[in-house]
């Protein structure tokens, strides 16, 4: 049973890093044609996000929000729910956490911190729960919704930003900073100037939680359940619109807790433009964690290196940057490959024979169908 | 059937995988050839920072870069820069400047502020400059410039130039520094035509704002509608909107940051110009000849740091008797006979 889960987690591992190995492949050839060496371009990338404390902490400062996103994103899909809307989340969740940040005076520490974070983490809730309710009640599909819920959270802090209530006077689009009582201290241990902060404990805490109430609760069974099958589930006694408007909040509240751990963490106040796309990575880290909430950490630490040694190589090479995001393109895209061949390979074995061990099966069953 | 197809997957891989090491070794062979510069700065490194948005902007960022390829020709400095995509990156980019022991770091934008002033702060041997707002660090240079006196000459052009007694104003993003650009541009217009009916718009209150062309184009369109005849804006690539309904209407935009009378020949009246470029190409110089201070830098029409652009463009459009009233106007400005209202002057300190 032990060999059994080894060779598992061996065989993850090598499916996980493939589409990588396959992305470098032709990385390699693109950066080859624009006449650069890759082998510099991929040195500078590694160096970029581990080779010293200060990119190291760069790294992790970039995995941090990742994780929120990704583990939000990975549990909507066990549901079946796409959420594409973690983008949105995340903005409203940043600016309620700096409202609540400035607002709020005169709380102790860690109180005030703990209300922030409830106050990102109730926008976010909202903000999942209009596309949950909408989809739940009246099937209107959530793709559509969230994406353009985006939009609307994008213009409403842009709008909000800018009112002289939130505003802090001068040239800089920013609300003002938050209360010092709100911060969450930063690892300045790691590095005197590091970004990445205490919102990196909170981030690994919600991971932990939501793989637990997937594997361990009734209420994460019925995630899952109604994931593999809605209709089956219904007959079975649970309740496909309860589970799918719930699911999208809890999404929702998880993402606004990546803007929580921005605005209280790295800048301090709400600043416009918001920091962009850890909602939308959020999508390829659960993708590639398989929708599996612990997975999510390293999948989250790889697109944070990227992202990381992304600067390393514009500062350092003649390499445009645009060709790490082509890479990051091609890593997705290898990823959803492999993922389709796994699927369809699942197919044919379930056809060939018997399943070997149905329950292990059932937990490790990603819930990529969904 | 299953060991098929992972085979055909790890065997296209290892293919991929082959060329890519062989072309690797062919191409590491071939080492790409620095080029050979010449002057007074070689050995010396300069890096510029761009704003979010990045080269491509036909105004600010491509203007600063300008700046330092002219000072890597002129002056032989190595030139590098960096566009961040995300303004937390902005920090990073100038630490890992800074780091590296470049010889001069410019950040290009005020939203740039706080990070120049953390990095600044942080590494004190460095010389740091920034363009369009102050940084009170002994190391660093700030690098500004008097939008209004340019903006109160397009405006006097404006107001020369429309039939209705109507111009317009579109603002990027509604911050002190646009308000800057528009008060100038008021006082001009007013001071040619006591009379004269200024349209006031703005795009938005966020950074957005200056990259939305079409909402830039509406607001253009409601000014014109409105009889304007003549719409200055000053609102980045906001501002391509804007000049496309000129030309749309036969009617006349003025460009602002670079000399964008080409965009629309004709339709331009003229551009209000700041010489991001020259302030960029200066302060490398500085540096090269050791003269660089830290500490506040301004670049007003006295030395043509700003300015209206007149070019095979717009010369058809701006008559003789025009040019010889604006030249007027700007030797008045210039000898201190008119005082153009600095926008910055009448509010808090702390806000610009």
């Amino acid at each position: 049973m032990k060999d059994l889960s080894i060779r598992r987690i061996v065989r993850e591992l090598g499916q996980a890093l493939l589409p990588l190995a396959l992305a470098l492949a032709v990385g390699a050839v693109i950066i080859l044609a624009i006449g650069e060496n890759p082998l510099t371009v991929f040195g500078l990338m590694l160096r970029g996000s581990f080779g010293s404390l200060r990119r190291l902490s760069g790294t992790l400062q970039e995995a941090s929000p990742m994780i929120f996103t990704g583990v939000s994103v990975a549990l909507a899909f066990r549901a079946g729910l796409f959420n594409i809307g973690a983008e949105g989340q995340l903005l409203i969740g940043g600016f309620a956490a700096a409202w609540a940040g400035f607002a709020l005076t005169g709380l102790p520490g860690p109180l005030h911190v703990v209300f922030c974070v409830v106050a990102a983490a109730a926008a976010g809730l909202v903000w999942g729960l209009i596309p949950g309710i909408l989809k739940a009640r009246l099937g209107v599909h959530e793709v559509i919704n969230t994406i353009m819920l985006n939009y609307v959270a994008l213009s409403l802090t842009n709008f909000l930003v800018g009112h002289p209530y939130f505003k802090e006077p001068g040239q800089i689009p920013q609300t003002r900073d938050i209360a010092a009582s709100s911060v969450l201290p930063r690892f300045e241990f790691l590095y005197a100037h590091a970004k990445v902060n205490a919102g990196l404990w909170v981030a690994l805490a919600v991971m932990v939680a939501v793989g637990y109430l997937l594997a361990r609760t009734r209420y994460g069974f019925e995630i899952k359940a109604v994931g593999y099958n809605p209709e089956a589930s219904e007959a079975a006694g649970i309740s496909k619109s309860r589970v799918i408007w719930t699911t999208m909040g809890l999404s929702g509240a998880i993402a606004g807790l990546a803007g929580a751990e921005q605005v209280l963490g790295v800048f301090r106040c709400f600043v416009s433009p918001f920091p962009f796309g850890y909602g939308f990575v959020g999508i390829a880290v659960a993708l590639l964690a398989r929708n599996n909430p612990l997975a999510v950490l390293p999948a989250a630490l790889i697109f944070g290196a990227l992202t990381s040694g992304a600067q390393e190589v514009d500062v350092h090479s003649g390499t445009p940057r645009e060709i790490t995001v082509v890479l990051q393109g091609i890593f997705v895209l290898f990823i959803a490959c492999e993922f389709v061949l796994r699927r369809k390979r699942r197919v044919g074995e379930t056809e060939g024979g018997p399943k070997a061990g149905g329950k292990g099966r059932e937990e490790e069953g990603r819930g990529e169908d969904g | 059937m299953y060991h098929a197809r992972r085979s055909t997957v790890s065997g296209i891989a290892l293919v991929l995988v082959t060329a890519a090491a062989l072309i690797c070794i062919i191409g590491c062979g071939k080492k790409k050839e620095t080029e050979v510069r010449q002057g007074p700065g070689v050995g010396m490194t300069a890096g510029v920072v761009l704003s979010v948005g990045g080269l491509g902007d036909k105004s600010f960022n491509d203007l600063a870069h300008a700046g330092l390829m002219k000072a890597a020709k002129d002056l032989g400095i190595r030139p590098v820069y960096g566009q961040p995509e995300q303004m937390a990156e902005d920090e990073k980019y100038l630490r890992d400047y800074a780091e590296q022991g470049f010889d001069l770091i410019v950040g290009v934008g005020f939203l740039m502020k706080t990070a120049v002033e953390e990095v600044a702060g942080e590494f004190p041997e460095s010389r740091f400059a920034i363009i369009d707002c102050i940084v009170e660090e002994p190391n660093v240079a700030s690098l500004v410039f008097r939008e209004h006196e340019g903006s109160f000459l397009v405006g006097a052009l404006a107001s020369m130039k429309t039939r209705t007694g109507k111009v317009g104003f579109v603002g990027g993003m509604d911050s002190p520094l646009i308000h800057r650009f528009e008060v100038g541009y008021t006082e001009g217009a007013k001071y040619v035509n006591p009379d004269t009916d200024v349209f006031i718009a703005y795009v938005g209150s966020h950074t957005g704002a200056f990259h939305d062309p079409v909402r830039g184009k509406s607001l253009a369109i409601s000014q014109f509608d409105r009889g304007a005849e003549v719409v200055f804006h000053a609102a980045g690539s906001s501002g391509n909107g804007v000049i496309d309904a000129a030309a749309e209407r036969g009617l006349y935009a003025i460009g602002v940051d670079a000399n964008q009378n080409y965009v629309a020949p004709g339709s331009v009246l003229t551009s209000m110009i700041k010489r991001v470029d020259v302030a960029v190409f200066r302060t490398i110089e500085e540096v090269v000849h050791g003269r660089f201070k830290g500490g506040l830098r301004e670049f007003g029409l006295a030395d043509d740091g700003v300015g209206y652009a007149l070019d095979e463009h717009n010369r058809d459009v701006i008559t003789p008797e025009m040019l010889a009233r604006v030249e007027e106007l700007k030797r008045k400005i210039v000898s201190g006979e008119i005082r153009v209202t600095d926008y910055y002057d009448t509010i808090a300190p702390d806000e610009s």
